[in-house]
């Protein structure tokens, strides 16, 4: 069966809506990578067993519907609060069940789906005590924008009639039917959309300069690497609704005179790589993906390519290689992608949530598109909110929107209410921003002034409790290990500023040491080959320029305020708890323990190697840490 | 000598992708994802097959993280230490089952084949930090007492 016409389409729409509407009640169940974790496969199966049969959940089968199933309850994307999975929404009610368990499904169908009426204990519950019915009602949900992420959580991800039903596809029909590639290129351009994969280049500029190329071979590539550790937007953009990126990534392809293109997924992301498979064998048997697209002749061949574990196959110019099969490194640019990227073509690289902006754009318009977000980077952001905070999960909001919006508004706040420290924005190639950064307007430009990047929009949070050292040698850590070692700043670089963090936190530190991280950083920075060598030092110089203070701890006085850094903690016995049975001393590795049996035991710091054997092994819970 | 069967299902992998160079990376996987490693000889095989030269196959394996030339044990337990797990304390975790499986830093497959443990630099499920995957299934929320309960909860499958 295939889609060949605007009319068709609408027809398809309309079917697809009075089907939905045909069901007495349907259940959504979130199955993104977060409640699949937390069991949503199991409490899916067992709703499709308790619902079988009932005829409020079913529908007749429609032939020209054939993925739209007969029962309704269905697997959705991301609906955001991950740490409160499985998560279920129940329409046509609207109701958002949190935490449901296998012993609450029996419940759902007898009140809810039976006879309308909520399970109330399954409703968010905020601070004050309020219960949240609607997903809209929940603060963490309710204040974001969502464009990108419109349809996740809302619609089956597996099914591209749902998609069709929410407009799906009418974008691309209004651009093969109405538009003159360069009026698809122009709308884009105009609207300011800038490259979420972090550097935010404007994408109009970049399929302006890939149309211009006297080469006719052209290509489309999407990167799904996310490597960014603590960053899953991209991720759960794929799995929730994976056709809205192949939407865009076709629009992008009807621009650029392109007819194939490669999507890179990371290899750690195996539900995005079976949704898009299932998404792309559904749009090429409706004609909406493969040759003769919509009956105009436009072709165009999509694959999927899954990366190996490497870091730098996110740098644009390493992602190519690697799709060509070779070491995925970076090379010296000019030529840039635009003019030689895959297979040496004009290459169109754009990143998922970049191509998932598109068919909004072409259907509203730039105009309206310009009315969201800030003058320099227009439209919304999603960010991955993790870390010390109080609600952890998926975010979109405006550009230019506050961080204390994002983690006081949305977020809820610290976790147990600890004290705020900073915030890593962009991974391992971002900057720590603080307190004073709270009421920044966030964007692309503003960003780059606090030494940091918006990246692909990992936020982690950090309370009192993380040391800043010893972070800064976790994305070094990262970094180092991930330099693919072409280039010498790189890769000895990063190997030098390891060395001397790790001295730092083993508390062998001298004060010369900052002077020499900070002129290897500088140099690192402004010599490294590609973008992620030059960035990698931006977490080093973020910190020493905001945390110096607890750097000079750490080699003057010896001293990791967070109790993190193991060298630096002093374990003592408190006298009043100890019982003198002495199982301290005898799991002692170093034999720093003493005492005699029935009186306290004391541990000479001298001799300690602070493993922690004494505290994990007292029954008494005497021994404890000093910073 | 690898069995014979090895080479036919090699075989069979290589005409699903075609033989050109850019299949050797999806050749890999597939042939990982079938032995759960990268058998070295199977590699120079391939590479004959698909017209790239041997040691340009061997430089591209070894460039990228998720190839192993070492076989791995029937459960390979990936700790993250994204991020977000790392603030959250992942590290512990992972300590908790080398320990526990008698592990060290140079060894990272129990000696009866069973537990592979590795690390991962982020799985995607950073709203359930610190997390753990078990042959590419996530468990969310870790701490070590939960990890060695989970350790004993797979060798009970195995009996």
């Amino acid at each position: 069966m295939s889609i060949t016409c605007k009319e068709e389409l609408k027809v398809h729409q309309d079917k697809v809506n009075q089907t939905i509407q045909a069901y007495g009640c349907r259940i959504l169940v979130c199955c993104g990578t977060g409640c699949i974790a937390s069991g949503a496969q199991k409490i899916y199966d067992e709703m499709v067993k308790l619902c079988s049969g009932m005829d409020n959940v079913k529908v007749e089968m429609q032939k020209d519907l054939p993925h739209l199933g007969e029962l309704g309850v269905v697997k959705t994307g991301c609906q955001g609060l991950c740490e409160l999975g499985p998560l279920m929404r129940v329409e046509p009610y609207d109701y958002q069940y949190v935490k449901v368990q296998l012993s609450d499904c029996k419940e759902i169908v007898d009140s809810t789906v039976k006879e309308g009426k909520p399970v109330e204990r399954l409703f968010y519950k905020t601070k004050e005590g309020e219960l949240c019915s609607h997903p809209d009602d929940i603060p963490f949900i309710g204040k974001q924008t969502r464009i990108v992420l419109e349809n996740c959580g809302k619609i089956d991800a597996e099914s591209i009639d749902e998609y069709i039903g929410v407009g799906g596809y009418s974008a691309l029909a209004k651009a093969l039917l109405d538009m003159t590639p360069e009026e698809v290129i122009d709308e884009v351009d105009k609207s300011g959309l800038r490259g979420r994969g972090g550097a935010g280049f404007p994408a109009g500029k970049k399929w302006k300069q890939v149309a211009r190329q006297p080469e006719k071979l052209r290509y489309v590539v999407c990167n799904g690497d996310e490597g960014d550790p603590g960053a899953f937007m991209d991720g759960s953009v794929m799995e929730g609704d994976p056709y809205k990126m192949i939407e865009g990534m076709t629009i992008a392809a009807y621009a650029v005179g392109a007819q194939e293109g490669y999507i890179y997924v990371r290899a750690e992301y195996p539900l995005s790589v079976k949704r898009l498979k299932m998404a792309m064998a559904q749009a090429e048997e409706y004609g909406l993906l493969g040759d003769n697209i919509l009956n105009t002749g436009f072709n165009f061949h999509l694959h999927i390519n899954r990366g190996a574990g490497a870091f730098v196959c996110g740098e644009g110019s390493a992602l190519t290689a690697s799709i060509e099969g070779n070491r995925g490194m970076p090379r010296v640019k000019p030529p840039r992608t635009v003019e030689k990227g895959l297979w040496e073509k004009p290459t169109v690289l754009n990143n998922v949530e970049t191509y998932a902006n598109v068919p909004k754009i072409i259907l509203s318009g730039a105009e309206w598109f310009r009315t969201i977000g800030t003058e320099g980077s227009p439209g919304t952001k999603t960010f991955s909110l993790t870390g010390a905070i109080e609600n952890t999960g998926l975010v979109e909001v405006p550009m230019g929107t506050k961080l204390r919006e994002i983690i006081y508004d949305i977020g809820g706040g610290l976790k147990s209410g600890a004290a705020f420290k900073g915030v890593q924005i962009g991974g391992p190639s971002g900057g720590c921003l603080v307190e004073e950064h709270l009421d920044a307007v966030l964007d692309f430009d503003s960003v780059k002034k606090f030494d940091a990047i918006m990246g692909s929009g990992g936020l982690v949070v950090m309370d009192e409790n993380t040391c800043m050292v010893e972070v800064a040698r976790f994305f070094m850590s990262f970094t180092q290990r991930e330099s693919c070692g072409k280039c010498v700043p790189c890769r000895e670089g990063t190997k030098r500023m390891l060395e001397i963090l790790e001295k730092i936190v083993a508390g062998k530190g001298e004060m010369e040491d900052l002077d020499r991280l900070e002129e290897l950083a500088t140099m690192v920075k402004s010599m490294a080959l590609c973008g992620l060598g030059k960035s990698a030092p931006l977490p080093v110089i973020s910190t020493l320029k905001r945390f110096r203070d607890e750097y000079e701890e750490h080699i003057v006085q010896k001293k990791c305020r967070a109790k993190v850094c193991t060298a630096l903690r002093q374990f003592h016995i408190n006298a009043e708890f100890c019982k003198g049975c002495g199982k301290c001393a005898k799991n002692c590795p170093a034999g720093a323990i003493f005492g005699k049996a029935k009186h306290p035991y004391v541990i000479n710091n001298d001799l300690c190697i602070k493993c922690g054997a004494c505290k994990d092994n007292c029954n008494f819970d005497a021994i404890y840490v000093e910073a | 000598m690898l069995d014979q069967s090895y080479y036919n299902k090699a075989d069979e992998i290589i005409e699903g992708y075609g033989r050109k160079a850019a299949s050797l990376i999806p050749i890999m996987q597939d042939i990982q994802a079938e032995y759960r490693y990268l058998p070295g000889e199977l590699l120079t095989y391939v590479a004959k097959q698909i017209g790239v030269k041997e040691a340009k196959a061997f430089s591209v394996a070894t460039f990228y993280e998720n190839f192993s030339f070492e076989p791995k044990g029937k459960f390979i337990i990936k700790v993250c230490d994204g991020t977000a797990c790392h603030v959250r304390k992942s590290m512990p975790v992972k300590e908790a089952l080398m320990k526990e499986l008698g592990l060290t830093h140079k060894q990272h497959t129990t000696d009866d084949m069973m537990f592979t443990v590795e690390t991962v630099s982020c799985l995607g499920a950073c709203g359930l930090a610190p997390t753990l995957t078990v042959n590419d299934e996530v468990h969310p929320k870790m701490t070590p007492e939960k990890a060695i309960d989970l350790l004993s909860e797979l060798r009970g499958e195995k009996v």
